[in-house]
């Protein structure tokens, strides 16, 4: 095998995310061409939709890759946004602060949800992190004289960002539609660099088997607990991100539809697939967008539930390895690409590991 | 070294009233092959579950390399030496060949969430030795042909073989092998035999396996244990065990062992 050969696969492997990243950076200044659209509304939205794929990222490593999971997730979302709400807020600390340290703890609550992971699964895990996400909201309601109770924390400060002498701020939609681009770019190559390791190894065959986990010297309560930990830093910091994108949050944002909401991403998009996760919430959030606009149903304001109750069916009925799935499935009519070891090995454990989802 | 590898005495274990180990001695020295038979249900794959620490015993130690591993805990056992296989086939079914067999290094591999979600310095290195160290387990055990197949559309017998390739490469001092021969017929397990062979003096270690295949475990073990309702009823060289009457009056009835010619 000749360095040619490396090279050329490996930049065929890379080239969805070379197409991705032009898009993103290319999409701002081309809706200005497009007529009778208000581009700043369409940059709010898909910067929402780039949020909630940072959520469904990391929900797709607990569920699908780890097998665990979890109803609690709009739960740890609004931690994550109501932490960074309130530092910024309250205390006038810097953006950066709160997105860090909303991270940091939405983390650190997430490990202690997955304390019950530890005992629990399936059904039973399900319900417990069920009540935790219906608990967070009641909660921030009851602490009203700091949270803002049921109606909220309003005006907060826009994004920024200190750079040496100066500081950024996000004031446009174009602004945070490039900031929420570049956490999520971030997060998703750091969750695709953990799938396709040792790590990811080790969180499948806890899916796959416990007890090979057990056997092959895999420590489940430290796996299981960093797996709950690393999904809530990726709902942390979007938390922090979707609360400085409305400029403001009430409890009512957070409800136990948008958990739903989550897991319907990511097995739409394909469990065990970062990419599925991504495509997931994208889909999702611009069709909540569309259906809200359709005007024989006007008046029927809980529509979008109710296809999301079908999409889920649909999905697992017809679609079990999701969007990612029948990629895969077209791909692989296509004449065969050359494989290098390495890469092919590694994207293999991402790829196959919706096969049998979560259990 | 001193003393045996693995010392295991008074091994008791039981479930509610049943008492599925009684006071079990066994030990495994040092390069030796030891076989572990009996009737179904004499608590064979019990003792393998009490060194892996499955299982909490009630009474007794094990001792591995002279210490005590009664206190650890399970995935811990691998780290020590102790590497096993399961009656039924425990793999990653979406994961191919070569990634369930490096799944056994998962306790070689020193590296972390951080580390690995950054690809730090070394991460891939450390990838590419073990997929080395991988495929030359798998070109040993004829697997290189599935290397890139997923693991649940392999037959059985290729599945154990998985197995034993992925407990191989964690480098184990003692081999657990829970019914090697399962899935594979007479003249498979005659190759079966030859291979064990052949791993223990490649890789140094000691085996100790359960087995229903008593042409296999004749021929391949160098010491025997029998077990029946949960108490050691021999133990010795194969051919005196064969003519103990203890072990005939246990085995009586049992076709197989008669079509094996004990």
């Amino acid at each position: 095998m000749g360095s040619m050969h490396w090279s050329r696969s490996r930049g065929r492997a890379m080239l969805p995310y070379g197409l991705g990243i032009a898009a993103v950076l290319a999409m701002p200044p081309l809706l200005n061409f497009i007529p009778g659209i208000a581009p700043g509304y369409i940059l709010y939205l898909v910067s929402l939709a780039l949020i909630y794929a940072i959520v469904a990222i990391g929900l797709g490593i607990l569920v699908g890759h780890t097998g665990q999971i979890s109803l609690g997730h709009a739960g740890l979302f609004a931690i994550g946004a109501y932490t960074s709400a309130l530092l910024t807020f309250r205390l006038g600390l810097p953006f950066v602060v709160g997105l860090l340290f909303a991270g940091a703890l939405t983390a650190a609550i997430g490990f202690l949800l997955g304390l019950p992971a530890l005992r629990l699964s399936g059904p039973y895990l399900a319900v417990a992190t069920l009540g935790f996400g219906l608990a967070i909201p009641q909660l921030i309601v009851w602490q009203g004289s700091w949270t803002g109770g049921s109606s909220g924390l309003h005006q907060l400060p826009p994004a920024s960002l200190p750079l040496g002498a100066f500081t950024i701020v996000f004031r446009t939609d174009q602004d945070f539609y490039y900031l929420a681009a570049a956490v999520l770019i971030g997060l998703t190559v750091f969750a695709r660099n953990v799938v396709t390791s040792h790590t990811g190894r080790a969180f499948v065959t806890i899916r796959d088997s416990e007890i090979a986990a057990r056997a092959m010297g895999v420590d489940l309560v430290r796996y299981k607990t960093s797996a709950f930990a690393l999904s809530a830093l990726y709902a942390g910091i979007a938390g922090s991100l979707y609360a400085h994108l409305l400029h403001g949050i009430s409890p009512e944002d957070f409800t136990v539809l948008l958990s739903v909401d989550f897991l319907t991403m990511i097995v739409l998009g394909g469990l065990g697939s970062v990419g599925g996760a991504l495509a997931g919430a994208l889909l999702l959030t611009l069709l909540q967008n569309a259906l809200t606009r359709l005007p024989v149903v006007h008046d029927f304001k809980n529509l979008y539930v109710v296809v999301l109750g079908v999409i889920l069916i649909l999905t697992i009925a017809f679609l079990p390895r999701g969007l990612a799935g029948v990629v895969r499935s077209l791909r692989s009519r296509l004449p065969a690409a050359p494989e290098r070891n390495g890469a092919s090995r590694t994207d293999q454990i991402v790829e196959l590991g919706e096969g049998s989802g979560a259990r | 070294m001193s003393g045996p590898l693995l010392e295991i005495s008074g091994l008791t274990m039981s479930f509610g009233g049943l008492v599925a180990v009684d006071g079990l001695d066994l030990s495994v020295n040092t390069g030796e092959i030891v076989g572990l038979i009996g009737p179904n249900g004499a608590g064979k794959t019990t003792v393998f579950n009490c060194i892996s620490r499955f299982y909490e015993r009630d009474r007794g130690t094990i001792r591995f390399k002279g210490r005590d591993i009664t206190r650890s805990r399970s995935h811990e056992i691998i780290g020590f030496g102790i590497a096993r296989t399961f009656q039924n086939v425990e793999l990653c079914r979406s994961m191919t060949t070569l990634e369930n067999v490096l799944v056994g290094e998962h306790a070689v591999i020193r590296s972390g969430l951080i580390r690995d979600g950054l690809r730090l310095r070394g991460v891939r290195a450390d990838e590419a030795r073990a997929t080395a160290r991988a495929d030359e387990v798998l070109d040993l055990l004829g697997l290189t042909v599935h290397r890139d197949r997923v693991v649940s559309t392999l037959p059985f017998g290729f599945q154990k073989l998985v197995e034993l390739g992925r407990a191989l490469v964690s480098h184990p001092a003692l081999l657990l092998l829970d019914e090697p021969s399962a899935g594979a017929d007479q003249r498979e397990s005659q190759g079966l035999a030859a291979l064990i062979r052949q791993i223990r003096d490649r890789f140094e270690l000691s085996v100790l396996l359960v087995e229903h295949d008593m042409s296999l475990v004749m021929g391949l073990c160098d010491r025997l244990y029998v077990m029946d309702f949960g108490r050691r009823i021999a133990a010795g060289a194969p051919a005196d065990v064969r003519r103990d009457p203890a072990v005939i009056e246990a085995y009586l009835g049992e076709p197989d062992l008669e079509a094996a010619g004990v």
